[in-house]
């Protein structure tokens, strides 16, 4: 731990990670405790995660979803992913309430916004990223959260009414904006928020 | 189902909705229209999973249980200088006093301390053992075995306060508690004689050991032997059933925890049938930070930063006796314990493993979420 102070102050400038850091992360003690967790996830101590150094937490081992959880952190390809992509990553559940403390117009659209958290979302299911969520995406993802215990037929029948519900052209897929709109009456900022306490 | 629980307990750098997986998917749907074919499915479902995945990257209820607790404020050791960097001349100045003091004077000090304590124990048991089984080789085996612990926990500085001695585990029960580190051992010992259980080391470990039980029983196995839970649980069986021996000393965690939770109770000594007699204790980190992290100390270097720390300052709570209650299985009397300790002793119960710290987690806890996502979008089976 010694180390890592000795790391942040001489190695890696961190005043430049902590400026370069508040553009996404706004709260100086906020992007410590983040990057103090980064450095404890961080076993082979080289700077960077991979997606063991991810599965080595319990909770996140045992969710449904925690594979797809894990693979928002990688860019494409990637199987390294350092300080900077973790932050941008788990920024977009920053609540929105924070971004009225931080308004820089010319930083475009925040990460943590409304549109931006449903996107993070599509993408979970959406995993050849071609814009459309197809039957087998929808699919596969229905079967991680429900496991072993609902038949092919009747979850192809789900897959199948759920496209039904979303898809207005008629392609047989769920396009973002397909998405966006069946989606618009849920609370995305709350429910796709987490508090970042101090 | 008590995994529901293990999800949602709560933290202290996020703040969780704490809410139950049906509480939240149902506010997710509220929302959206109900379907109305077959299968109640919405696409906002998997917004459940996903922020309980982000949160438990943020901060999960394990993995800071194996790493030492972060203070509130710094007590002039590098060792817990986390969050705290240089701050001015003077408190450089009086750290590396500190250091001078806890190196220079305190640790030989200490160490003679140890060496005395442990050459004692050593010499004295030897020796006692090779009187004839009496009273008054138990009596003089147990001031042996005081005096020596006595003499280490000087060795360490430590400061021990022990709360309602009336509940003292008795003679044919066995006495379980939570577990930081080896030192618990030197705690408890100093306020009575226990019969110890583990494995025989080889070393300086199996030379005291060896010499421990030639004068008072303990229960030691060799490796092949704690395999075979049978004859783990036989031993243990004998040894209570026998009411001139000591009451036995275990720790059901398994592994050392960092003294800011307590975490999932082994059943197997909650299976003998014996009285069991729960204690909780707390050690105090401001002096000296008393868990040991195998992964990243061995036994010597751990030692050393005990020696170097300002104090041990623990306490120590004895629970009134419990005993398995009709109709109840080792199990759940396992964890009606533990509740027990964390509650007295201000820690956080959890229900995970502490097996977690080197191994990876059983998949039948997803096979329970997914269970029961499933009864939320097909209904009862």
């Amino acid at each position: 731990r010694w180390r890592l102070f000795s790391d942040l102050l001489y190695k890696h400038n961190f005043s430049e990670i902590i400026q370069r850091a508040s553009k996404i992360f706004v709260s100086h003690s906020q992007i410590t405790r983040l990057y103090s967790r980064f450095h404890s996830l961080d076993k082979g101590e080289n700077g960077a995660l991979s997606r063991e150094d991810f599965q080595r937490i319990p909770e996140l081992a045992i969710n449904p979803l925690g594979d797809r959880i894990i693979n928002a952190f990688f860019p494409e390809g990637e199987d390294q992913v350092n300080f900077r992509g973790f932050m941008r990553t788990l920024a977009h559940f920053r609540p929105v309430e924070d971004n009225e403390k931080n308004k820089d117009p010319s930083a475009g659209e925040p990460l943590n916004s409304r549109n931006n958290k449903l996107l993070f979302a599509f993408r979970l299911y959406d995993l050849d990223r071609d814009d459309k969520i197809s039957r087998d995406e929808l699919l596969q993802v229905l079967r991680m959260m429900v496991g072993v215990n609902i038949s092919d037929e009747q979850l192809g029948s789900i897959a199948d009414r759920t496209i039904q519900e979303a898809d207005t052209n008629g392609d047989m897929c769920i396009s973002f904006s397909e998405f966006i709109k069946v989606l618009e009456k849920v609370d995305v900022e709350q429910k796709m928020s987490i508090r970042f306490l101090h | 189902l008590h995994f529901n629980h293990l999800i949602m307990q709560t933290t202290t750098a996020t703040q969780l909705d704490d809410g139950s997986m049906e509480e939240e998917i149902g506010e997710l749907r509220r929302s959206h229209p109900k379907s109305l074919a077959g299968g109640d499915f919405t696409l906002c479902d998997a917004f459940y999973f996903c922020k309980k995945g982000i949160e438990s990257i943020v901060e999960d209820q394990v993995t800071q249980r194996f790493t030492s607790e972060e203070l509130a404020s710094w007590n002039l050791l590098t060792r817990t200088n986390n969050n705290f960097h240089y701050i001015s001349v003077r408190v450089t100045i009086i750290w590396g006093l500190g250091v001078f003091i806890r190196y220079c004077i305190l640790l030989p000090l200490r160490v003679t301390l140890a060496v005395l304590g442990l050459s004692w124990l050593v010499i004295g048991t030897t020796l006692v053992g090779l009187l004839p089984h009496s009273n008054v080789k138990t009596w003089i085996s147990d001031l042996i075995h005081v005096t020596c612990y006595r003499i280490c926990a000087r060795a360490l500085s430590a400061r021990i306060r022990y709360h309602n001695k009336e509940n003292h585990p008795k003679k044919g029960g066995i006495c379980v508690a939570n577990h930081t580190s080896p030192i618990d051992i030197v705690i408890l010992a100093n306020d009575g004689c226990y019969a110890m259980v583990g494995q025989i080391h080889g070393g300086l470990m199996g030379v005291i050991q060896r010499s421990m039980v030639r004068s008072c029983p303990h229960v030691w196995f060799e490796r092949s032997e704690m395999k075979d839970r049978h004859a783990v649980a036989k031993r243990l069986k004998d040894h209570v059933a026998d009411k001139t021996k000591q009451p036995i000393l275990i720790f059901p965690e398994g592994t050392c925890i960092n003294n800011t939770s307590v975490m999932m109770f082994k059943k197997g000594s909650f299976d003998i049938g014996a009285t069991i007699y729960p204690v909780a204790i707390k050690y105090d980190p401001q002096f000296g930070d008393a868990f040991w992290n195998s992964g990243k100390y061995n036994m010597v270097s751990y030692l050393l930063r005990m020696m170097t720390s300002w104090a041990i300052v623990c306490n120590v709570w004895y629970l009134p006796p419990m005993s398995l209650q009709d109709g109840e299985d080792a199990v759940h009397f396992a964890n009606r314990v533990k509740s027990a300790i964390a509650r007295q002793g201000g820690l956080v119960d959890l229900f995970w493993d502490g097996g977690l710290k080197r191994e990876k987690v059983k998949e039948s806890y997803k096979e329970e979420q997914q269970k029961m996502y499933s009864s939320m979008i097909v209904g009862q089976d």
